[in-house]
């Protein structure tokens, strides 16, 4: 019997196999930022350790940086303390670091797929749980906890159970205005937060292979919403040519696209589960509720609680509405918005702000309403700023930025306060998440743009 | 790591289900250098409120958290698992764990056990019947016991072993630099490497 992309890659990095025991997997790439490594390097330093692999690692500043004044001294001593540990770190340990002011600084997810180090068939880890946007190549990438983080800096391996195996076919052709965001917001509205637990999943199907490279990468970001540790779509000319030119692209091209070119699910493979969604019908997706999985159609009204069988899902729904501020049966177009958030790994790159940008230009926006956006690294606000991008947005209202986590989970100043509701372009709308007692309905960027406008949940349809 | 062969102790149900990581422990929390500290971000956005669980007398000094399922979906912050550690809980006990956090949890040393919903649901009644009732989750027959109710759960015998043991991770997988170092000196010349920096 043949093997799945995911069989395929996985195999290729075993480095010992022992009955009862995890897979002890090799690991191509570990991206570091300075929220998770700070514990495992002094864990290094306390058992006398090495990293064994600096040069398949790398650092950068992202989720704990300001997108205001970043070359002033950060004003959080806390904050500030967290990003000058990586520094010292990544000296002491002879690790690549992007800081803040480089052109390589960003969200590290944004980072390693700009430089090329992303590349198909690699095992890529990183102390964050949306490593899984690095599957868009055709690599096995997830997230992992600290105590990981320091396992691969020291053995650049880590024992692995080997995950079972889930296919989501999406087929058809996107509507106009249906994005990768629509497509990933319908699978966990249909899966569940917890329907991907112990899968990796190969997202397949004539609509993913539409998708641009950028589009698959925020397809595959969102896997973790949807329970699965890790995502991936089979490398094609797409990759190979996104990856072309690129910094870190392999010198030696053919010999590299000729492994990529076996990286496919083989015919006779079998999935442990297969998914179908048609793309035809899809319409844009946004959340209303306090988990990735509760979100409908834009053209939808908030559900009632009532109508839930399942006991659990409807006590989560009712707490839902209650921490949302919203009623059953409110048309979702109707929610009117204090905040839009147009960045993250999920939704910061070129692509995004493109698409956003051609909904805003020469628009207002609309009163009392903020919209922050935030490239998500200085290479992509580089390119923005040359396309006139920035421009548009400041123009329109928006506040331009600079490049990191920001509001996605709101460690950083740019944060909700309690009660003000944000249609929010990244990826978890979790109580709290971009503040205290703020509210976050999940949305892509042109949805997010359209309801700058309007300052309602839209989409450009409805302009 | 610390030895985990069995804890008694009493429980605090948390009736919510999809407790993610940012509700355990939200991202300005998250700054912090070491590994100590973080119990005062547990739960941070629901301690206010004084009917919240863990501010009920009767449910202070609980070690054996009792949450419902979907515990710790989102992020792969350890800080939701030390929070944890950090408050005093020695074990979580749902009928569902995301990945991530259940990987994190059994490295640190934190015992999650998963149950049946039906049987998370009668524990959750005995505990609030009587919060003083004792839990023992014990891992060397693989039971949670408390009153005259036993009931079994799974955990590999690989994990058991390592956390009966209290062994840590790097030092077993470091026995083995042989194979690594075999694996390194076949892998492709063509797979990118992050130095020399190419820009």
């Amino acid at each position: 019997m043949g093997k799945t992309l995911a069989e395929k890659i996985w195999d290729d990095h075993i480095v010992r196999q022992a009955e009862g025991e995890p897979d002890l997997l090799y690991i191509d790439l570990q991206l570091v930022h300075e929220v998770t490594s700070a514990q495992a390097f002094d864990g290094l330093r306390l058992a006398g350790r090495k990293v064994r692999r600096p040069d398949l690692t790398i650092a950068t500043e992202d989720h704990n940086t300001p997108t205001l004044d970043i070359l002033k001294p950060i004003a959080d001593p806390v904050s500030k303390l967290q990003i000058d540990t990586l520094r010292n770190n990544a000296k002491e340990f002879g690790i690549r670091i992007h800081s803040l002011g480089d052109a390589d600084q960003g969200v590290v997810h944004v980072v390693g797929p700009q430089l090329g180090i992303t590349q198909p068939g690699m095992t890529i880890v990183c102390g964050d749980s949306h490593t899984s946007t690095h599957g868009a190549f055709g690599a096995i990438a997830f997230g992992i906890g600290t105590s990981e983080v320091e396992h691969v800096l020291a053995t650049q391996t880590l024992p692995s159970r080997r995950p079972k195996t889930m296919a989501i076919n999406v087929e058809g052709t996107l509507k106009t205005g249906v994005t990768a965001k629509d497509i990933i917001l319908a699978i966990i509205a249909q899966i569940g937060t917890g329907g991907g637990q112990g899968y990796i999943i190969e997202y397949r199907g004539s609509a993913i292979r539409e998708l641009s490279m950028e589009g698959r990468m925020t397809v595959c970001n969102m896997s973790i919403e949807a329970g699965a540790r890790a995502g991936l779509i089979a490398p094609d000319q797409k990759t190979f040519d996104y990856i072309l030119g690129k910094p870190h692209a392999p010198e030696d091209f053919a010999a590299a696209q000729s492994y990529w070119e076996t990286l496919f699910t083989d015919s006779d493979a079998k999935f442990d589960r297969e998914i179908t969604l048609d793309a035809n019908t899809l319409e844009p997706f946004v959340t209303w509720g306090t988990n990735p999985g509760q979100g409908l159609p834009l053209n939808a009204s908030v559900p009632n609680p009532a109508d839930i069988k399942d006991s659990e899902e409807r006590g989560a729904a009712e707490r839902a509405l209650e921490y949302m501020g919203l009623t059953a049966g409110t048309p979702l177009k109707k929610i009117a918005i204090d905040t839009v958030f147009l960045g993250s790994c999920t939704n910061g790159r070129i692509e995004d702000l493109r698409a956003a940008a051609s909904v805003v230009e020469g628009k207002k926006i609309a009163p009392k309403l903020r919209m922050l956006v935030v490239p998500g690294s200085e290479r992509v606000r580089q390119q923005a700023m040359k396309e006139g991008l920035d421009k548009v947005f400041l123009d329109f209202g928006a506040e331009w930025r600079n490049a990191g986590c920001s509001m996605c989970l709101g460690m950083n100043p740019d944060q909700l306060a309690v009660g003000e509701r944000s249609a929010s372009t990244s990826n978890r709308n979790f109580e709290g998440r971009q503040g205290k007692g703020g509210r976050t309905h999940l949305v892509s960027p042109l949805v997010a743009a359209a309801t700058a406008i309007r300052g309602t949940l839209s989409s450009p349809a409805d302009l | 790591m610390e030895k985990f062969i069995s804890h008694t102790g009493t429980g605090v149900p948390l009736r919510r289900s999809n407790v993610d990581t940012d509700q355990i422990i939200p991202a300005v929390y998250l700054k912090r250098v070491t590994r100590s500290g973080f119990e005062d971000g547990l739960f941070s956005a629901w301690r206010s409120d004084p009917e919240f669980v863990l501010n009920k007398d009767e449910f202070k000094g609980g070690t054996v958290l009792v949450a419902g399922p979907e515990f710790g979906t989102g992020s792969s912050r350890e800080h939701a698992v030390w929070a944890l550690q950090n408050y005093g809980f020695k074990a979580v006990i749902s009928s569902r764990f995301a990945d991530i956090f259940r990987g994190n949890s059994l490295k640190g040393g934190l015992l999650t056990v998963i149950l049946p919903q039906e049987a998370v649901e009668a524990i959750w009644q005995a505990i609030e019947v009587a919060p003083s009732t004792a839990i023992t989750v014990d891992l060397e027959t693989r039971t949670v016991t408390y009153n005259d109710v036993s009931v079994p759960f799974e955990l590999d015998d690989y994990t058991r072993w390592r956390l009966m043991e209290g062994l840590d991770d790097i030092g077993l997988t470091l026995k083995h630099t042989d194979s690594i170092d075999a694996f390194e000196s076949k892998r492709a010349s063509y797979k990118p490497t992050t130095l020399p920096i190419r820009i």
